[in-house]
């Protein structure tokens, strides 16, 4: 019987060659993911910190980006600490606020190597996967304590193949896609899953699989991942990553899974995650014309450079509606840069957008774009949990950044289709 | 009817929010900052009435979403004596593990609960009991059971790093 990537990704980091689903395995990850939180995780450990020392400075990558610039004392002593804390162990991979959303950061500085383990304090980890990457989301305590030993145990998880095939019609994109896959399979239909994605996939560029492998997480999925072809490997190339460092593996044709799904993307139409879960989607045309206080353009999920240029495009030479307040989110600084350099940015601004530094600030609720009481908005983050946005009694519906643009327009939920 | 379990059910996908606001993340993190948010937007009344020995009963996919481990440390700091739940998200899973936080995975258990009804936990059996109905749950596997035996991952990591001092 042929094996799934997740089986042979952990037969061979851990050493234990044969792995089968169920199976506990040790594993030492390539890189450990935190961000703002990893003053917390240094908290934990400082006396053995002091005594022990951090197990490899090249281990962590830590991004400063959930509360950036500092909103207020207690933040800013957190970012602090995490400085000093870097000084100190002279750790090698640290971007401080300004740089970008850690996903993003780790994508573009070249962390995510194919055939790879990445762990994170971050349930987002998950978007490594788009590259090939056994990438996943874990604790603060674990964080800790990876720091100091460099291990961790694994269960070795069942896998779901979705096959897609086919190009998605004009005005539908990567978010329409996971988010009627998750809406199919529901919020915790891939529970400590491997997803592994199969089929044609000429039609999902990496912006579009790193959207996807970012949403994973919303169906309950311990990683979800994309075979290195030719436009992983193209990407990859633009990152100045010789193909010889990194290892390619992937799924055995014969390989076992729980679950097999298929998807024609040419059949995908525009969806929305409506309040308060993200799996509770609908076709657009079910809830056009509910009208939106705020759309927020961006996140790790879609804050790469072709969502700004999708909503340039379609915002060029409109206005938002009076009555919505449009805040745009870069992933990165050098998304934020090129959107500049091509004028997105001041597009969007003439629109009338608020352009936010790259973060993730207003996604969590930690730090502006705060919704009111009552307040609708219309996100392309990857979640709309209740109070997410830092208030229990407003909603969020999640989106691409195509109906966003448009929305943001007409001040109501809004088909893309319909002006494209 | 003296030692039975006080519980606490709620239904389906409750989430990190729901249990501990994304709000607090980067300004609570012990345990006594934690505790008066916990499950503040899903349920107001939990935090002032919780007592320690108390017993949470959930649905599926308990505790999805965020990478966020105040909900289980928290948990965990006002003495619940156990979540039961159909099935867990596994970032909590594991992010209970290292905080010692016992989950029990059971529908049974859940089907079984009506409102009122009398349950009392077993931990030495492994043995739910709700009313008459007895129904054993399955434990961890021996790996993960010495994590919490050791009174979560923290001690246990420091314990391996000694020993391999010496
Ligand atoms: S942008 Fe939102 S979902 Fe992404 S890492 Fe930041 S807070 Fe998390």
């Amino acid at each position: 019987m042929g094996k799934t990537f997740a089986e042979k990704l952990l037969g061979k980091k851990s050493g234990s060659g044969s792995v089968v689903p169920g199976q506990i395995v040790t594993v030492r990850p390539d890189h450990l993911l935190m961000h703002d939180n990893a003053a917390a995780i240094i908290g934990k450990i400082e006396q053995e910190l002091e005594k022990f020392g951090v197990v490899d400075p090249e281990l962590p990558i830590i991004v400063l980006d959930h509360v950036v610039p500092a909103a207020n004392e207690k933040t800013a002593a957190n970012h602090k600490t995490v400085r000093e804390f870097v000084d100190r162990h002279r750790l090698v991979n640290f971007y401080d606020a300004g740089e970008g959303i850690c996903h993003q950061v780790v994508i573009e500085k070249g962390f995510a190597l194919p055939g790879s383990i990445i762990v994170g304090s971050d349930s987002h980890t998950c978007s490594y996967g788009a590259l090939g990457v056994f990438s996943t989301g874990i604790d603060r305590t674990e964080a800790a304590a990876l720091l100091l030993t460099g291990e961790t145990w694994l269960k070795v998880p069942q896998s779901i193949k979705i096959s897609v095939r086919g190009k998605f019609q004009r005005g539908v994109s990567a978010k329409d896609l996971i988010l009627t896959i998750i809406g199919d399979i529901k919020a915790d239909g891939a529970n400590y899953c491997s997803v592994e994605f199969h089929g044609d996939l000429q039609g999902l560029s990496i912006a579009d699989r790193i959207t996807i492998a970012n949403m994973g997480v919303e169906m309950g999925a311990k990683n979800a991942v994309f075979p290195v072809d030719r436009i992983a490997q193209g990407y990859l190339d633009s990152l100045q990553i010789a193909s010889g460092t990194y290892d390619i593996l992937w799924a055995d044709p014969d390989a076992s899974y729980m679950l097999e799904l298929e998807y024609d993307l040419g059949a995908i139409e525009p969806v929305v995650a409506l309040p308060h879960t993200v799996d509770n989607v609908s076709p657009i045309d079910k809830v056009a014309g509910i009208k939106i206080d705020q759309c927020l353009l961006g996140t790790c999920t879609n804050g790469r450079l072709v969502d700004i240029e999708k909503a340039a495009s379609l915002l060029k030479g409109r206005q938002v509606d009076r009555g919505v307040r449009l805040l745009v989110l870069p992933a990165s600084r050098s998304i934020l840069n090129e959107a500049l350099r091509l004028g997105y940015i001041e597009t969007l601004s003439r629109a009338g957008a608020i352009i936010l530094p790259p973060g993730c600030g207003p996604c969590l609720g930690a730090h502006m774009g705060v919704l009111a009481p009552g307040e609708k908005c219309l996100s392309t983050a990857n979640r709309n949990f209740k109070g997410r946005m830092g208030c229990k009694d407003a909603e969020i519906y999640l989106s691409s950044p195509e109906t966003l643009a448009v929305s943001a327009i007409y001040g109501v939920i809004t088909d893309p289709r319909k002006v494209m | 009817m003296s030692n039975q379990d006080k519980i606490w059910k709620y239904g389906d996908d409750i989430n990190t929010d729901m249990l501990f606001p994304g709000k607090y993340t980067y300004t609570c993190s012990t345990p006594d900052e934690i505790k008066p948010h916990l499950l503040e937007d899903l349920d107001p009344s939990f935090a002032t009435e919780v007592k320690s020995g108390d017993i949470i009963m959930a649905g599926k996919n308990f505790g999805c979403g965020s990478s966020r481990e105040q909900p289980a440390l928290g948990l965990r700091a006002v003495g619940i004596k156990a979540v039961i739940a159909r099935s867990y998200a596994r970032i909590f899973y594991r992010a209970a593990i290292n905080q010692g936080l016992l989950l029990i995975e059971c529908p049974e258990a859940v089907d079984a609960y009506i409102d009122g009804a009398e349950v009392n936990l077993d931990l030495t059996t492994g043995i739910i009991r709700i009313d008459d109905k007895e129904i054993e749950f399955p434990t961890l596997p021996a790996e993960i059971l010495e994590i919490r035996d050791n009174g979560g991952l923290l001690p246990y990591t420091r314990k391996k790093l000694e020993a391999s001092r010496k």
